[in-house]
């Protein structure tokens, strides 16, 4: 048998990898969305169906500005300082958009059932994604390459310098995020509050400014992941639907309510599909199903993630 | 012989030992009181004998036959009933439908009362009377507690009080041979102390026997012919009430307890 | 003008069908399901298939089709109704699209995203239903509202139905009532898929061409806004909810201003209605109606006590 073959699949182990890092690109973009999801849910304990279209929205304002600070033709560093630039621009959007929609659909609803601020939430992205349809039209479109995006060899691996700068961004502000919320004060009141919030409160934290900042960090996240997202695909008033959904699936998996958890779940999300389509030969037409297959098993066998808590109801 | 007993019954949390293999037994018709601190591992052995919990080992005999691991809604069809620590009643429902719901395995019909749906899709006939003999019997213990006024009222605004002695009519309307209270008398006031006492007497009177977890001395110590005392999981006495109240494990293990 | 009031009127229909058996599922046994839609589509691909490779009359095929529906109900049913509150909605979503997802792939047996069309209309007493006479099936639709409304009324009103709300209210509690909660659960889910997957094959039989696109994801939620709108547990309120979202939704084209609103400023308008309402009235139109068992065993009770 040839070294470099797994004789089940007969894919060499090149290959292997490559889809590795395809898988892992994919992974980190749903993770640093997942990362959102679970923080709100871990304070709030409400699934925020709007995230996915606060994440699109705030692509669209990294894209406009983007191309109106590149019209005349810019290149090398210039280029991608002005980039930088864009996302950050739309990170700041979107925080500012995750907040507001927090205090004006959710706010009101922190007593009430379960399923209100769920419907709220569906509400606003219904809101969100057909505005975007409305202002900005249903064409897709599509960014710029901000640095020259020519594949490089990497020991047979082909890898362009795109994929790499996400594997670099998301892992950057995962770690950023964990320390921040591990080792920080702020962090500490966020961990105390989606603990217990009325306990929190009484110790002095601020639940609300927290709450604020919970979203306003989820939301850039989640834009910076649809803007590395978007060099790879496209910009469209549904791209955060579909791109949600697994995320959220992604928190799901990993463990909702838990960071580490959102990570882990979002990159083993990425490689599943990437392998279930390119290695396991499932058909591309079906790689949604991959995900929400992944889901529900996750959810039958063990429903509260790979590093969830069990919390069981009190009697 | 004992109506239910268990054979050193063991609950284990992680590393917190919970239950720690209690022999707990209870002789029929008797008024059998558990008592301990917070955290003796009360709650866990009434949820255990009425299948919301399973134990980690031991085993579980009710009317000489193993009950282990049997779901709560068989537990509740052989006759075993429960109130809740924290009242869990039917909110957004009637009273009247709250105990309604005690009846719900008691249909009139031998065949076609044993599975509900046959008879919301086809018993054309048998519907009304069974309805009927629901509604009636549910009157019957709605009075038994001097709600009949009170019937159409959501579960949810009743008293406090109130609430916890639905919450006893909904249990007896499913003509259990044993009941067990969890803190019967939680949050009630002197005089509703006094007459949930009368009527957990009353309630033995229709040949039930009673098991309660109460931190109401008073009310334990005049109306339970036996106790059985936990600590910390473990069952340190059992007797009755002036044996206990002599027994100086008991006293030790409430000391240092305030107005336990 | 009077084609299209017809056609209204007819998928008005469907939705109240859809949104009282969702209100079965959500409003009274409390399960949080986002899959309506699925089950919908399940009916209507179920028609659709059987129609155009057997050729079986759409007498036969209608309670196939919910048969159909309501056996995925309970085999996406008893693994996750175990699931609470968002996680049984996540869940369902998941199964929801997952229907979609192989609805618009399996090209061979659905056509994929072209959809199925050749379906045969309705035979009655040798008299076909042409699908161009919309009166036909305005009748046929409000014949099958009227059935549904019943038996599910009939449904609530018995111990049966009495049991699922208890199982809404607190699950733990109704189990120590001698409630089967999971078997009681999975019936529930499977009735109310049954009803979908009826309202699907009538879907099927009446328009031209059956594709995969129209069960999403937005429909399950636009029943589910229904039902919350008209208010949860009342068969009523699935009946007002059904109406006012579903004819709000086509005003503008009753009303010929189609051209000049486009159909995602109708969908804000949706959304916001939707936020406004969970603000403000989230127990939606009309709430909870208390049974008058007075009433409805009155006449036994009577010969009872005359006896």
């Amino acid at each position: 048998m040839d070294s470099t073959t797994f004789s089940l699949f007969q894919i060499d182990i090149v290959t292997i990898f490559q889809h590795l890092i395809n898988g892992l690109t994919l992974g980190g973009i749903y993770a640093l969305i997942a990362l959102g999801y679970t923080m709100v849910y871990g304070i709030l304990k409400f699934i925020n169906f709007a995230h996915g279209e606060i994440l699109m929205v705030g692509t669209y304002f990294s894209l406009f500005l983007f191309n109106t600070l590149i019209t005349g033709g810019k290149t090398g560093a210039v280029l991608f300082i002005l980039f930088i630039l864009a996302l950050l621009f739309g990170m700041a959007i979107s925080a500012l958009l995750g907040v507001v929609i927090e205090i004006i659909a959710y706010k009101p609803l922190r007593k009430a059932s379960r399923l209100a601020p769920l419907l709220s939430a569906i509400g606003v992205s219904i809101i969100l994604s057909n505005s975007a349809a409305y202002f900005f039209g249903t064409r897709s479109r599509k960014f710029t390459y901000p640095l020259d995006n020519k594949p490089f060899n990497f020991f047979g691996l082909s890898i362009t310098p795109v994929q790499l700068l996400t594997i670099f961004v998301c892992f950057f502000l995962m770690l950023g995020l964990k320390y921040f919320v591990d080792k920080t004060r702020i962090g500490r009141a966020m961990r105390a509050s989606s603990e217990n919030q009325n306990v929190a409160s009484l110790m002095g934290v601020n639940v609300n400014k927290i709450i604020s900042i919970t979203f306003a960090i989820g939301s850039a996240l989640a834009v910076t992941a649809g803007v590395l997202y978007a060099l790879e695909y496209k910009v469209s008033p549904t791209m955060g639907t579909m791109t949600g959904l697994k995320a959220f699936i992604a928190a799901v998996v990993g463990g909702v309510g838990n960071i580490s958890g959102a990570m882990l779940g979002g990159i083993l999300l990425g490689i599943l599909e990437t392998f279930g389509t390119a290695v396991l030969g499932i058909p591309v037409g079906y790689k949604d199903t991959i995900a929400f297959g992944v889901l529900i098993l996750i959810l039958l066998l063990k429903p509260d993630g790979i590093l969830g808590k069990n919390i069981k109801e009190k009697v | 012989m004992s109506l239910l007993y268990t054979k050193s019954l063991r609950k284990t949390f992680g590393g917190v030992v919970a239950v720690n293999d209690v022999d707990f037994s209870v002789q029929e018709n008797s008024i059998t009181g558990l008592i301990g601190p917070n955290g003796a591992g009360k709650t866990t052995l009434f949820n255990i004998i009425t299948g919301l919990d399973s134990p980690t080992s031991g085993d579980l005999f009710y009317k000489g036959k193993s009950i282990l691991n049997t779901k709560p809604h068989t537990i509740a069809r052989i006759g075993i009933a429960r109130t809740f620590q924290n009242i869990r009643l039917f909110k957004e429902m009637t009273v009247l439908e709250n105990v309604m719901i005690g009846r719900h395995f008691k249909g009139a019909h031998p065949y076609f009362s044993k599975n509900s749906y046959y008879n919301a899709f086809l018993g054309l006939i048998f519907q009304k009377k069974e309805e009927l003999d629901i509604y009636q019997n549910a009157m019957k213990w709605l009075s038994f507690f001097n709600m009949a006024g009170v019937k159409s009222e959501l579960a949810k605004n009743l008293p406090y009080g109130k609430q916890r002695e639905l919450e006893i009519a909904r249990s007896l309307a499913t003509e259990p041979d044993i009941l067990f209270l969890d803190e019967p008398a939680a949050g009630m006031n002197p005089s509703e102390t006094e007459a949930l006492m009368q009527t957990i007497q009353k309630i033995r009177t229709l040949g039930v026997t009673v098991v309660l977890i109460e931190h109401d001395m008073k009310l334990v110590m005049n109306i339970c012919e036996h106790i059985t005392v936990l600590n910390y999981g473990r069952k340190i006495a059992e007797g009755t009430p002036s044996h206990i109240q002599g027994n100086p494990e008991v006293i030790e293990a409430y000391l240092g307890k305030d107005d336990e | 003008m009077l084609n299209l009031l017809l056609l209204v009127m007819i998928l008005l229909g469907l939705y109240i069908i859809l949104s009282l058996s969702l209100n079965l599922i959500a409003g009274y046994t409390g399960l949080l399901s986002l899959c309506h839609a699925a089950f919908y589509g399940i009916g209507a691909y179920t028609t659709a298939i059987l129609s155009v490779h057997t050729g079986l009359s759409f007498w036969l095929l209608l309670p196939i089709s919910g048969l159909v529906a309501a056996v995925s109900g309970v085999l996406i049913g008893l693994p996750t109704l175990r699931l609470k509150g968002d996680y049984l909605a996540i869940a369902t979503l998941g199964f929801a699209e997952i229907v979609r997802n192989v609805l618009t792939n399996w090209d061979s047996l659905t056509g994929g995203p072209r959809g199925i069309s050749g379906i045969k209309p309705p035979v009655l007493f040798g008299y076909t239903l042409d699908p161009l006479k919309k009166v036909n099936y305005l009748i046929l639709v409000w014949f099958f509202v009227a059935i549904t409304f019943f038996v599910l009324k009939r449904i609530m009103e018995s111990r049966f139905g009495r049991a699922l709300e208890a199982i809404r209210e607190d699950e733990i509690a109704a189990s120590s009532m001698g409630i089967n909660t999971t078997k009681y659960k999975v019936v529930s889910f499977s009735i109310g898929a049954f009803f979908a997957g009826i309202a699907g094959s009538i879907f099927a039989v009446f328009i031209p061409v059956v594709v995969p696109g129209g069960f999403d994801f937005m429909l399950s939620v636009t029943i589910l806004c229904m039902v919350v709108l008209g208010g949860m547990g009342n068969h009523i309120g699935a009946l007002i909810g059904a109406s006012i979202i579903y004819i709000a939704s086509m005003l503008p084209q009753i009303l010929g201003f189609s051209s000049i609103i486009s159909p995602q400023f109708n969908q804000i308008i949706f959304g916001l209605i939707l936020v406004i309402m969970m603000i403000y009235k989230p127990d939606g139109i009309v709430g909870r109606k208390k049974p008058d068992f007075e009433k409805l065993i009155g006449a036994s009770l009577k010969k009872e006590v005359s006896r």
